[in-house]
This record gives C-alpha cells, structure tokens and sequence, in this order.
C-alpha cells in the first residue's frame, strides 16, 4: 500500500513539475497518469500492491468530487440570474455531446470494419 | 430537550442544563477543525451511498448529488461558510490527484483492446470534445449567459483539477467551473446508460468512450458500475479528453472571440 501509494505521489509530482517547467497547457496529475502508465509498459505489468491500491482510490471515486460540488453555495446567485442558460448547457449539452460522442465511435468502428472487409475481399480475390 | 427538563425521574434530566454549555463549547471547537468537515463528508457520502443501494442503484439517486445535498443542508443549518467547510473537506479534494494519476492501471490492464481501437477512439475524442465545448458555449450564449458564465461553462466535461485549470487559465471563475463540472458528471452518470440504451448501443468499449468523455470521473464511476470494461475505457476517454480539451480551448475561446479580445 505504502509503496504503491508513494509510485503514484510521484508520478503525479513529476507531472506537477514538468507542467511547472514546460508550461505545458494540461494539469499535473493527467501527466502524472502518463507517466505511470509508461513506467507500467516498461515494468511490463502490474505489481498486486499497485493494482490494489488503484482499485481502492478508484473504487470511491465519486466521493472526491463532493467537496467540490458543495461549492454551489458560492454561486447561488449567479446561477439564479442566468439559470435557463446554465441549465441547457448542463443537460441538453451534456446528453448531446454523450450521444454524438458514442455514434462517432460506433460509426467509425463500423466504417474500419468494411474498409478492412473490403481489403480482405480484395486479397482474396 | 425540553421534555428532559420536566421530568426528574428519567436522570437525564438533570443533567442536560449542565450540558448545554459545553456542547456548545465543543461545536465552537469541533467545527473550526478540519476534523469535523471531513468526518461529515465521509459520513454524508456513505448516506448517500447506502441511500443508492437501497434504491437498487437508480442513477437518479447519484451518491454525489445526494451527498452534497446532504452537506449544504448541514452547513446552512449551522451558519459555516464554504470556506470553512473546505479546510476539513480537502483532504478528500487532494485525493482527486492520486486517483487520476492511478486511472493509468485500469487503462494498461486493457492496452490490447487500446490498441485495436485507436482510431474509433481518437475520432470519438476530437468529435466529443469539440461538441462539449461548442455546445455549452452556444446554449449558454443563446439564452443570455454572460461571458465568464460561458467560459467557465466551457470546459465542464473535463475532470475537475483540470477544468478548474483551463477555466482559470481562461478568464472562467475556477470554483465556479468545479460545481459545473460536477453536475455535467452527475448528469452523464443518471442519464447516460438510458441515452446509450435508446441509442441502441451495446459494446462496453464505446459506452465507456461516450461517458468518460462527456462525464469524467463521475461519468467513470458510474461505468465502473455497469462493467470493469466500460469503466477503464471511460477512464482513458476522460483521461484523453482532458489533454484535447486543454489543448484545444484556447484556441476555440479565441477563435470565438471570448478570449484575448
């Protein structure tokens, strides 16, 4: 637990430091989540204790946007003044970008799916 | 309380007169150290949480929403500011960065599928996260939000550290944007499974790719959910969509003509 919880604080402070260093427009803890991901592919697997302690963060996830969601009582009153604009955005935005999103990706899929029929048939013949 | 005065017999009574005082002594004491704002998170939280299971996992009782309901109305009840909830609260806020950082595990343990699905997956993050961004903004813009409104409307698919980031980096209003971010993921988690169910999509790998990137974390906690598949593909989808959005809105702001003007 201890080492894992240590590989990932480091990982995310290298992130920290090269976007400090860089100025690299993406926060540290995304370019932490790269960085483990390549020491992973070098290491060539996954200790247990790493994957435990993953899976423990991760498993409670949700729970670590709750502080941040109670800061809505800083806002009430300018999400009263302007609330038809901000309750579009939040839901027909977000159920739009969701729905388009799955569609690309299922359309692309299918489109690489004949390509790649279409070459097959093309080889074989 | 008052029944307790009035009835000697019960030995409680008696005492509770005694009490008053320092009770009040103690919330004095207790509700200045972070101790007591982070215990009520936890237990808030795991409310909610039971509340969840007990509802057989409706998504419309989202453990976030129910628990930050739960916690405004405590701190409205008790008169503390936000900012003295926050002092305790943070401890869970910081964890926010480790657990992104540890989103890498689920995203090797699938590096097969990954690599097959490279293109469906970048064309469904550059589609995504343009239709995010663009979508909010112009919504927003149409029915009369103001441009920091807009602007930190902008990035709320993106996870929570990194969109306050960009929204900072922006001209947004950073806390602002957290609470926004929050509810986009709320939304996706409620709405989300039935949205790709009337879309008649099945494959886990793309379910988890449309909510990573329109809900974040919320949106990948509520994959995880549904199957370990949908949630690491949610987690690179989000992990993905917040190095694009970051890259990417700048330039859109200023395109837009909302930045730098």
């Amino acid at each position: 637990m201890l080492h894992a919880l240590t590989l990932i604080l480091l990982c995310q402070l290298a992130g920290e430091t090269v976007v400090l260093l860089t100025g690299l427009p993406v926060p540290g803890p995304v370019l932490g989540m790269l960085l483990l991901l390549g020491w992973l592919f070098l290491r060539g697997g996954i200790s247990e204790e790493v994957g435990r302690t993953a899976d423990t963060l991760l498993a409670h996830f949700s729970l670590l946007f709750v502080p941040a969601g109670v800061g809505v009582m800083l806002h009430w009153e300018r999400i009263q003044g302007q609330w038809p604009a901000i309750a579009a955005a939040l839901l027909l935005g977000t159920l739009v970008t969701l729905a388009v999103t799955a569609l690309t990706m299922a359309g692309a899929q299918r489109l690489l799916a004949t390509v790649g029929r279409r070459r097959r048939g093309a080889a074989g013949d | 309380m008052r029944n307790g005065y009035s009835r000697p017999s019960a030995g409680v009574g008696g005492v509770l007169p005694v009490t008053e005082t320092p009770f009040t002594e103690i919330w004095v004491y207790l509700s200045a150290s972070p101790l007591l704002w982070l215990t009520a998170t936890l237990v808030c939280y795991l409310a909610a949480d039971r509340l969840y299971r007990f509802g057989r996992g409706s998504p419309l009782l989202n453990p976030v929403a129910v628990a930050v309901a739960l916690l405004i109305g405590i701190l409205t009840v008790t008169g503390t500011p936000y900012a003295v909830y926050f002092d305790g609260a943070q401890f869970v806020h910081f964890l926010l960065g480790p657990a992104t950082v540890s989103l890498a595990i689920p995203l090797y343990r699938q590096r097969e599928r990954l690599g097959a699905l490279a293109v469906p997956i970048g064309a469904a993050l550059l589609v995504g996260v343009l239709t995010a961004s663009l979508s909010a903004i112009a919504l927003a813009a149409w029915l009369g939000a103001d441009i920091a409104t807009q602007i930190s409307l902008a990035p709320k698919s993106v996870t929570a550290p990194v969109a306050m980031g960009i929204s900072e980096k922006l001209g947004g209003i950073p806390s602002l944007t957290a609470v926004l971010v929050v509810s986009t993921g709320i939304v996706g988690a409620v709405f989300g499974t039935g949205v790709l169910r009337l879309l008649r999509i099945r494959d886990d790998a793309v379910k988890g790719v449309a909510m990573g990137v329109t809900s974040h974390g919320i949106g990948t906690a509520r994959a995880f959910q549904v199957s370990p598949t949908m949630g690491a593909f949610s987690g690179l989808a989000m992990a993905l969509s917040a190095f694009l959005t970051a890259a990417l809105l700048p330039s859109i702001l200023d395109w837009l003509g909302l930045v730098g003007g």
